[in-house]
């Protein structure tokens, strides 16, 4: 099947090529810092996580995302999504691709990587994270290829894969909750401890999967014969409306308990990104902005003028998509790191290689997406043309 | 065409896969260094496995010793042969270079030899090298 | 002749794990036999307790005297000094520093920075200015220990939480658990800006975390930590589960705080104030 990855268009030859060539700079960025260390991010002794785990996190909620079209179509039967589960699918193992990456790149020892495996410590949650990603990359790669192939050569998709995908459901789930449990079960800071995180993560997930998945529907449109269908977009947009507003509903919940209840450890670190503290206030406007985005993004597809208008739709989408990778990206890490347990105050913004590096993580998920939506379109071209 | 192809490929290939036997053809090896034992070394005698074994053991040894002295807190050992010798690499007179005293001519001649590169002295130092 | 060679590559793949993991399982089966009579023991002169513990006592401690504490360790640990002066013939091309990825093991804070949860607008105006020396608490509960993905730093018997460099892979997930900031990462390679390396501890590599280890190799030899030595009797290491140990003894002759104890981390140093 993989065949079909190798005939196609100058346009898409230009784009490998150019995702090529940013994965290229990437890597030249990234030996430096595998040769002289970390030093070469913003990060420091307070602020010991920055851009790459919060890139990661938010990634992890778009590939959990992808099971938003899997339970409709597999436990509900809903037919609509017949023709972009394998999107989502797929979507999810672009996804985990670069989460993996974004964990080795930010390793301070990569090369001892697989002690992960050697001493397994099945205290640690990210020995679990390690071992639901895997697994949910693995899933999705087994079923997506498996259903994909049966539909190529008109045939079911073997029995064994129902269990698999049914088994993919909790997996999805499971990522995105023991991505939380990273962070919400460290008794030092006040800014993660809190029983609604894994829910907020859940819930700005499955905002911003399938809002992204909206607007690759789009892209495929212009790009390909293929049709995902007007009706299961708009079904996608109702999702990831309610899941946008849940987000923010959660977070009105923190915002509450924090300010109300008024204990310092908690209060500190959204005073610090949403009004300044000390001073220091360099995420403030990226916060607000962020919140802006999704509330009104999530107006927009409340309103079903507006959302089953073919012009706005993508733009509500990215909207939330920007909003969401703000919230979880910008602040959720660094909010929970400022002020440091002592309340010193360190702040922390990524350098320009280490957003080198970023992109060139982006752009080798972006290749792996290419060519599996390349695999998927034109499969679903040969059997509906 | 095709089978020429096929022929032509497989030439190739083969010539790659082998090129570490066909490179050595050509080109001039040196033979093995012997590691030299001097000084105090060289007295001793004894080490803390035989020579043979040590020859062929000594990385799985130091990765039990560093083990034993970081997790469970056991510095001495008690060789087969009766002598203890401090479990470390570079601090004190019972220990690695505390009788190999020469690193460059003990470790680091066949370790470069065999393009071995380990990364014992990224940390441990060399007190020699100190001062 | 589609299902033969797809067999043939499924036993052709069997085989090889079963190739790769020969040599391990060999390796694993000569181990257990070993050398018949080899054995690792421990120094006789060391040390024991069955949970270390710290005694502070903040009154008898100067900003001099807590200035040559903290040199007396990080010295002894060739813990790097990024103000020190690079030499540039031994590290040629040393890029410019950034402070804020600094390292250090034990160092002096204000006291609402190392209390924070005790901060207090009429306090005594003396503890403002009073140097409180913090470092690792070695805790009891320590949730470093239970973050780390590897084991690399882990619980001793005896209560010292230590780290093994060797398998750190440098996630830097205890430092997010550390509820003390008692962390470092390095960043960078840190020889260029140690001063004199000391013989007899190694330095670190970059990429790993660091930490106090409660002079683990010096209570080994049988001597107290460096900054016991150095304190001049205001810091006191011992058995926090002997009734008659040193640091026993001053718990009952004085009242002491310990760091953040409402998390539940049982902290194992203790602060005469």
């Amino acid at each position: 099947m993989l065949e079909i990855a190798v005939k196609g268009s100058r346009n898409y030859w230009m784009w490998i090529i150019f995702l090529l060539i940013v994965i290229g700079i990437g890597k030249i960025a990234y030996l430096d810092q595998f040769f002289n260390g970390l030093m070469i991010t913003g990060m420091s002794r307070d602020v010991s996580w920055g851009f790459y785990i919060a890139n990661f996190t938010f990634l992890v909620g778009v590939a959990a995302g992808g099971v938003m079209v899997v339970i409709p179509f597999y436990l509900h039967d809903y037919e609509k999504f017949h023709r972009i589960t394998i999107l989502g699918e797929f979507l999810a193992v672009a996804s985990l691709v670069m989460c993996l990456l974004f964990i080795i790149v930010d390793l301070g020892q990569p090369v001892r990587m697989l002690n992960v495996l050697l001493y397994p410590s099945p205290r640690s949650m990210l020995f679990y994270d390690m071992l639901v990603l895997n697994g949910y990359l693995f899933l999705n790669i087994v079923i997506g290829w498996k259903v994909l192939e049966a539909e190529r050569n008109q045939v079911e998709p073997p029995a064994w894969t129902k269990p698999l995908i049914y088994l993919s459901i909790p997996f999805a789930i499971g990522i995105h909750t023991v991505t939380a449990y990273l962070y919400c079960g460290l008794p030092g800071r006040g800014f993660w401890l809190t029983a609604i995180l894994a829910p907020r993560f859940l819930a700005s997930a499955f905002a911003a999967g399938p809002a992204f998945l909206i607007i690759l529907c789009y892209i495929i449109r212009k790009f390909t014969k293929f049709d995902p269908g007007w009706e299961a977009m708009q079904t996608l947009s109702k999702i990831v409306c309610y899941a946008i507003i849940a987000n923010l509903f959660f977070f009105l919940c923190e915002v509450f308990v924090v300010y109300y209840s008024g204990i310092p450890g908690h209060k500190t670190h959204l005073q610090y990104l949403l009004f300044g503290y000390h001073g220091y206030n360099a995420l403030v406007p990226w916060m607000w902005s962020g919140f802006i985005l999704m509330g009104a993004g999530a107006v927009m597809l409340v309103i079903p003028k507006l959302r089953s208008n073919y012009v706005l739709l993508p733009v509500a989408c990215a909207m939330i998509f920007i909003g969401a990778w703000i919230d979880k990206g910008l602040g959720m890490i660094s909010g929970g790191f400022v002020p440091s347990p002592l309340h010193h105050v360190t702040e922390y913004a990524p350098t320009g290689q280490e957003i080198i590096i970023t992109l060139g993580v982006y752009a080798a998920g972006f290749l792996v997406l290419t060519i599996l939506y390349k695999l998927a379109t034109t499969v679903k071209e040969e059997v509906n043309g | 065409m095709t089978k020429n192809m096929i022929v032509t490929g497989l030439a190739v290939f083969v010539l790659a896969v082998l090129s570490p036997f066909w490179f050595n053809l050509v080109t001039t090896t040196q033979a093995a260094p012997e590691p030299e034992l001097l000084g105090r070394a060289k007295e001793a005698k004894k080490c803390v496995l035989d020579k043979y074994d040590m020859r062929a053991n000594h990385m799985s040894l130091l990765d039990e010793w560093r083990d034993a002295v970081v997790r469970d807190a056991d510095r001495i050992y008690v060789a087969a042969n009766g002598h203890t010798f401090n479990m470390s690499l570079s601090t004190g007179e019972n220990s690695c270079l505390g009788c190999h005293e020469d690193k460059a001519k003990f470790c680091d001649a066949c370790h470069t030899y065999t393009s071995v590169n380990p990364y014992c002295w990224e940390c441990h130092t060399n007190p020699k090298e100190i001062q | 002749m589609e299902k033969s060679r797809r067999r043939f590559l499924k036993v052709a793949g069997i085989a090889a794990i079963g190739l790769g993991a020969a040599p391990a399982m060999n390796f694993a089966a000569k181990d257990a036999h070993g050398p018949a009579a080899a054995s690792k023991v421990k120094n006789e002169a060391a040390l024991h307790a069955e949970r270390w513990g710290m005694v502070i006592d903040i009154k008898k401690i100067d900003a001099k005297l807590a200035k040559k504490i903290t040199r007396a360790c990080h010295a002894h640990h060739n813990v790097p000094d990024f103000t020190h002066e690079v030499d540039e013939q031994l590290f040629p091309d040393t890029r410019p520093v950034n402070h804020t990825q600094e390292i250090k093991w034990i160092w002096k804070e204000k006291f609402h920075y190392a209390f924070p949860d005790k901060e207090d607008e009429f306090l005594n105006e003396k503890f403002h200015h009073l140097p409180f020396l913090v470092l690792c608490n070695h805790c009891k509960n320590a949730p470093c220990v239970q973050a780390c993905p590897t084991q690399a730093t882990f619980s001793r018997e005896d209560g010292i939480v230590i780290m093994d460099y060797h398998r750190c892979i440098g996630c830097r997930f205890c430092m997010a658990a550390c509820p003390y900031g008692s962390r470092s990462f390095n960043f960078r390679d840190p020889r260029p800006f140690i001063d004199e390396t000391d013989p007899d501890f190694p330095t670190r590599s970059k990429g790993v975390v660091e930490k106090c280890n409660l002079c683990a190799e010096r209570l080994a030899k049988g001597e107290q930590p460096h900054c016991v030595e150095a304190s001049e009797g205001a810091i006191v290491v011992g058995d926090l589960e002997d009734p008659e140990s040193n640091v026993r003894k001053l718990l009952k002759e004085h009242y002491t705080i310990r760091r953040k104890q409402t998390l539940g981390t049982e902290p194992s140093v203790y602060y005469i104030v």
